[in-house]
């Protein structure tokens, strides 16, 4: 499982992002998860339960921002199904993802006083 | 003003990031790219399930190019060097790298492998993931290219059930088979179907290593990948001279 290897990789930069800040606490953590990250959301939130700890972010709600994934052609951007074939129904050129496998770190609030 | 109720707390900021979580891990792939463009190796992150037919497929490999071709494998398992002593007997140059309990491997421990190893004069490394559909295909290792193993005992439905590491590969080796009269109803077409559904433009090898079966494809789509390589590094050293 991953993901825990994911949350180490946030809180990592979270804490990083703090300390330049002078920030001496955090009360939310925003992430996106696209469908074809390969990331699951709910492992990740099990794994944040696990891995907050005491500090910074004990206090701190994990957003998570899930993305479906979205084909189009590469030629006529006519958008594609995900389920079935990823080739353009007009014109049978390959699909290209547009978007769906985004692992971002958006945004962190943090208390500053 | 906070970002989580707008709630207009003066002493609560929200700090737009907007950065890849695994930066840190991209940032050391990209540099052991850098390393491996430098030097005209290609290298290859073979993933697929334990039993697929990784190790099998190298030393086929092995034994189809290894008199003209100088072949490493890092072999990644979370336990025993099993894997790289069978490549070494083979004739790869191979060293393991085991993962204790993680299911993956990133490319810090790909870094760290290459330290007082002999891959500068390689020409393919090929990089042994961790049995494993799921978690390897988020870790970029500084490859040139992935390459999916799937064996016809996996069943066809399999990339639809593990779309994302479909998804990131170039080559989708399908092995054993020979093994396909034995499995009822079973056809290389519905992998092929199963696949261009994960896949926009999959380039699938059918192979048996056993009976040597579709081996020279893939043996031809390396050859063709390290021409690739050493144009690089020509076009790089012209640049540098010019």
């Amino acid at each position: 499982m991953h993901e825990y290897s994911v949350i180490q990789a946030v809180l990592a930069r979270v804490e990083t992002e703090a300390r330049a800040h002078n920030a001496h606490g955090v009360r939310a953590i925003a992430v996106s998860v696209g469908a074809l990250s390969g990331v699951d959301p709910g492992l990740l939130e099990t794994a944040y339960g696990l891995c907050r700890g005491e500090g910074l972010c004990a206090d701190a709600t994990l957003e998570i921002c899930f993305i479906p994934a979205l084909w189009q052609c590469r030629e006529c951007h006519t958008a594609v199904a995900p389920s079935g074939t990823l080739r353009c129904q007009s014109c049978a050129t390959p699909a290209q993802l547009v978007s769906g496998d985004e692992l971002l770190l958006e945004r962190i609030d943090m208390e500053v006083r | 003003m906070c970002g989580t109720c707008g709630c207009g707390d003066p002493h609560i900021i929200a700090v737009p990031v907007r950065d890849k979580i695994l930066a840190e891990n991209d940032r050391t792939a990209q540099h052991n790219r850098a390393h491996f463009t430098e030097q005209g190796v290609h290298v290859v992150n073979m993933m697929g399930s334990p039993g697929s037919g990784k190790t099998a497929l190298l030393e086929s490999t092995a034994r189809a190019l290894g008199q003209r071709r100088r072949l490493g494998a890092l072999a990644g398992d979370l336990a025993t060097d099993y894997d790289a002593r069978r490549l070494e007997t083979a004739g790869v140059t191979a060293r393991s790298i085991s993962t204790g309990s993680i299911c993956h491997l990133d490319a810090a421990m790909v870094h760290d492998a290459l330290h007082a190893w002999p891959w500068h004069d390689l020409d393919h490394l090929f990089i042994e993931n961790v049995g494993n559909l799921v978690c390897p295909a988020v870790y970029d290792l500084g490859q040139a290219h992935s390459v999916v193993v799937l064996s016809v005992t996996e069943g066809p439905e399999k990339p639809l059930k593990y779309p994302v590491v479909f998804r990131t590969a170039d080559v989708v080796v399908l092995t054993k088979i020979d093994l396909l009269p034995h499995l009822r109803g079973l056809t290389i077409e519905q992998f092929e179907d199963s696949i261009g559904e994960v896949m926009p433009a999959p380039i699938i090898m059918p192979v048996s290593t056993t009976q040597g079966d579709g081996l020279e494809l893939w043996v031809r789509w390396l050859d063709r990948q390290l021409m690739h390589s050493y144009a690089a590094l020509l076009d790089a050293s012209t640049s540098q001279t010019l």
